[in-house]
């Protein structure tokens, strides 16, 4: 990058007594190899240390510097400035409520982290417990998931309408245990009734916005959809369904 | 500024979200008392998911030699003889079954080919001892404990920062807390407390360690009369990212030198060859970390400043099974594809082996309801700090805090707390709200800038001294400190509070790496190259009557004659 300096375009609003957002302008001074929550932190630390942002561990494994940069949802502390370009927007995630500035409101994924049957191990293995190094793959994938929300904050059955779908992230929470080999639980059926698991249109949004490359439509949402249709797919009650209506119309 | 703010009871209080706070939780819960866990950031994003390689345990499953006496006596020897004898011993003992009992909670682990827990070399465990999930384990057991506590009767108000202790007699009777989200005040009262709130990582500016290593426990256990242990113990990780600047002490697993990785000089030379002929790589970590220094330091380092480290002649598919997260973290961050290039490596701040003084087999601080575990607490790890021991530091020592904490607490009454001690600590926030207050974040930069500068992998008197002067100075533009704006999510408000916390986590560093006038472990002076024998010590601080920072050196508990067996004997030169 040439450029030597940032203009920075931050989201800020406080909810409760702001009642629309404005966003600001901000020159951020450029350094090699800078990320967009390096140039963030620096607005928040010599310019105006009231701006709300949420970070941690900034090496993309706690997953809680989420955000919209430049209208796509990322991980601040992974978004490397010299890919994008040096005018960058930064907003809040969108599916989330708003807290203050970049801030969200994500503890709804708790309630239905809660509501999902958790690992129940078979009963009566012998101890300890031996598993083919080959089954561990499968949810192995899963278990990258850093929960950082922003599957959540693409979906747009999750961002634009009330379903009671749990969103991408809790279905690969349950594939996670629902593939874990020495697991008991079938959680597919209950996503299916429970999690509204049907309202999702396999878009593949959430499987590109994912920082940990988790097939998330593939291998966790498709095969639990399969796996009801399975359990619902039952021949003789279908043939009997067919022949009553066939009855219905000759009436 | 409002004065109001609302209480919150219950048996027992862990301040601090990660491994082993939640593993307390989980202890406290079993045991049937009523608990509450607060947190700084929000759950499961904890420091914990940032730790790589594995958890130590020996299980035995690859090495079948191993066993707890093995355990034992890499901690001890690596520690540098300064470790506690019995906690090393207790978590050499129950490591296994900590392991497995995360196992049994749904945790997933690398397997042997004939489906047992796999474990990987790290450097100085005699066996292959690391249980591991790839190069994920942190995230795995944090993961896992989280979901324990989520589907339990346990109650957490996550980005609840605790700005102090309640004191009354020798006992903690609560605890002042910001939720961040709203900027509402709660007064925690309890019977028993954990505090497990992480290491102060952060008063360095070069460090791998999380936004939120600031050592606020420290701090708060600090003002609350509870002693402290061996604070100059300070692990610098041999390998951290170099370049790009902005990814300056990111860790690089020592998994990578576990699965292969050799590290060379500019001249193609593999120096550890010459710095430990047999464990090379291996080696501990201070020793590692001391070679990358002076090959650096001696010019034989990179033009950013770093050492190589070089893991392609495994292949392509074995890096990407073996080491998926640092595959993708050289490759996002620093555009370095590690299956063809080698890394830049140099040290980074890592852990810290001081911290809150514990009794070994309760993890009791000296006040008499106030429990310390992990990173937080000390005597474990000596005077160096072996890979994968934190992981299983947590595990065991949360559980027992937790079980000792419930203990107290169901044979305690409450205290009740009068409105007026709240207020006052309200009122201390509400003081950092002023129009013309100096930016906490540049006194920040000034101490982190300064503890890396004089504090650093290799110290002296005279460095040290100036380090202290910097820190007393900055102790007095402290009071100067100030934010503007509301109390809700106000970042400078929190810059000011971690601040008074990290000077009491410098100012402790320094002066016991002051006093100790030899080289041991992680703490190194140029001054005093050498081992001492009469520092078979450990040096305690704590707030004196006077109001000032006073230090007590004494012996290390000496283990019993049999366990003597299991070390090698200590050698000066």
């Amino acid at each position: 990058m040439t450029e030597k300096e940032i203009e920075l375009k931050i989201m800020r609003q406080d909810p409760e007594t702001e009642k629309g957002p404005r966003y600001e302008n901000y020159k951020v001074p450029y350094v090699d190899g800078m990320v967009v929550l390096d140039a963030v932190r620096y607005v928040q630390e010599h310019t105006d240390p009231t701006l709300a942002i949420r970070w941690n561990c900034k090496a993309a494994k706690c997953g809680s510097c989420s955000a919209e940069i430049n209208g796509m949802p990322k991980l601040m502390c992974k978004t490397r400035v010299d890919t994008i370009g040096n005018k960058i927007t930064v907003s809040p995630m969108a599916a989330f409520p708003l807290i203050k500035d970049l801030v969200t409101d994500v503890s709804k994924n708790w309630e239905t982290t809660r509501k999902i049957p958790m690992f129940t191990p078979k009963e009566n293995m012998e101890k300890p417990w031996r598993i083919n190094p080959k089954d561990v793959e499968r949810s192995k994938e899963f278990k990258k998931c850093i929960e950082c929300g922003l599957c959540m904050d693409v979906c747009h059955v999750v961002r634009e309408h009330y379903t009671p779908y749990f969103g991408p992230m809790h279905i690969v929470k349950a594939a996670s245990w629902d593939m874990h080999p020495l697991d008991s639980v079938d959680r597919s059926k209950y996503l299916n009734k429970e999690g509204g698991l049907g309202y999702c249109n396999i878009t593949k949004c959430c499987t590109e916005v994912c920082p940990e490359h988790i097939h998330i439509t593939d291998n966790a949402i498709i095969p639990e959809k399969e796996r009801v249709v399975d359990l619902q797919y039952d021949p003789i009650a279908m043939l009997i369904k067919g022949i009553r209506k066939k009855e219905k119309v000759m009436k | 500024m409002p004065e109001d703010y609302e209480t919150i009871e219950s048996d027992v209080l862990v301040i601090g979200a990660g491994g082993a706070g939640l593993r307390a939780a989980i202890a406290i819960n079993d045991s049937g008392q009523k608990v509450i866990v607060v947190s700084k950031s929000l759950l499961g994003k904890a420091h914990t998911v940032m730790a790589e390689g594995g958890v130590a345990a020996s299980l035995g499953n690859v090495d079948p030699q191993d066993n707890w006496t093995v355990h034992y006596g890499d901690i001890i020897e690596e520690g540098v003889y300064i470790s506690s004898w019995k906690m090393a011993e207790i978590l050499a003992k129950e490591a296994p079954s900590r392991v497995l009992e995360l196992e049994s909670y749904g945790a997933l682990f690398d397997r042997t080919p004939d489906g047992r827990i796999m474990q990987r070399a790290f450097g100085a465990h005699t066996y292959r001892r690391l249980a591991h999930l790839g190069d994920r384990t942190g995230l795995e057991i944090i993961k896992t404990l989280e979901h324990q506590v989520i589907h339990r009767d346990i109650t957490f108000f996550d980005e609840m920062y605790i700005t102090n202790l309640i004191k009354e007699g020798n006992r903690i009777v609560g605890a002042v807390g910001i939720k961040m989200n709203t900027g509402k005040i709660f007064l925690f009262n309890a019977k028993a407390f954990v505090i497990a709130t992480g290491g102060s990582g952060r008063v360095f500016k070069i460090t791998s360690n999380s936004w939120e290593s600031t050592g606020d426990g420290i701090g708060m256990a600090y003002r609350a009369g509870v002693k402290l242990r061996d604070m100059e113990m300070i692990q610098f990780h041999p390998t951290g990212m170099v370049y790009p600047p902005g990814v300056r002490g990111l860790l690089v697993t020592e998994g990578v030198r576990g699965e292969g990785g050799i590290l060379l000089n500019t001249k193609g030379e593999r120096f550890m060859l010459r710095y430990s002929p047999e464990k090379k790589e291996l080696d501990a970590r201070d020793v590692v970390a001391r070679a990358n220094y002076r090959e650096i330091l001696e010019g034989r380092g990179t033009e950013h400043g770093g050492v190589y480290l070089d893991i392609t002649h495994k292949g392509a598919d074995f890096i990407k099974h073996k080491l998926p997260a640092m595959y993708q973290q050289f490759m996002e961050f620093a555009g370095v594809d590690i299956t063809k290039e080698k890394m830049e490596v140099a040290p980074t701040v890592h852990y810290m082996m001081g911290g809150i003084e514990v009794e070994a087999e309760t993890e009791k601080t000296n006040l008499d309801n106030l429990f310390a575990a992990g990173e937080v607490a000390s005597g474990l790890h000596g005077a160096n700090r072996l890979g994968g021991n934190s992981l299983s530091d947590i595990l065991v020592f949360g559980k027992i805090a937790g079980e000792n904490a419930a203990r107290i607490a169901k044979n305690s009454d409450m205290i009740k707390i009068s409105a007026e001690k709240v207020k006052k600590e309200i009122r201390y926030i509400n003081s950092f709200f002023k129009e013309d207050g100096k930016n906490p974040y540049d006194l920040i930069d000034k101490l982190t800038t300064c503890m890396s500068d004089n504090v650093g992998i290799v110290r002296d008197a005279e460095h040290l001294k100036k380090a202290l002067e910097i820190i007393s100075e900055l102790k007095k533009e402290f009071k100067e400190v100030g934010t503007k704006g509301m109390i809700k999510y106000n970042h400078g408000l929190l810059g000011c509070l971690e601040l008074s916390n990290m000077l009491v986590s410098c100012e402790a560093i320094t002066n016991c790496a002051l006093m100790r006038e030899e080289s041991r472990g992680a703490h190194t002076r140029s001054d005093f190259p050498k081992k001492d024998k009469k520092w078979i010590r450990n040096i305690i601080t704590e707030l004196g009557e006077d109001g000032k920072m006073k230090f007590e050196v004494k012996p290390v508990d000496e283990m019993p004659s049999e366990y003597k067996n299991y070390v090698k004997p200590e050698v000066y030169s």
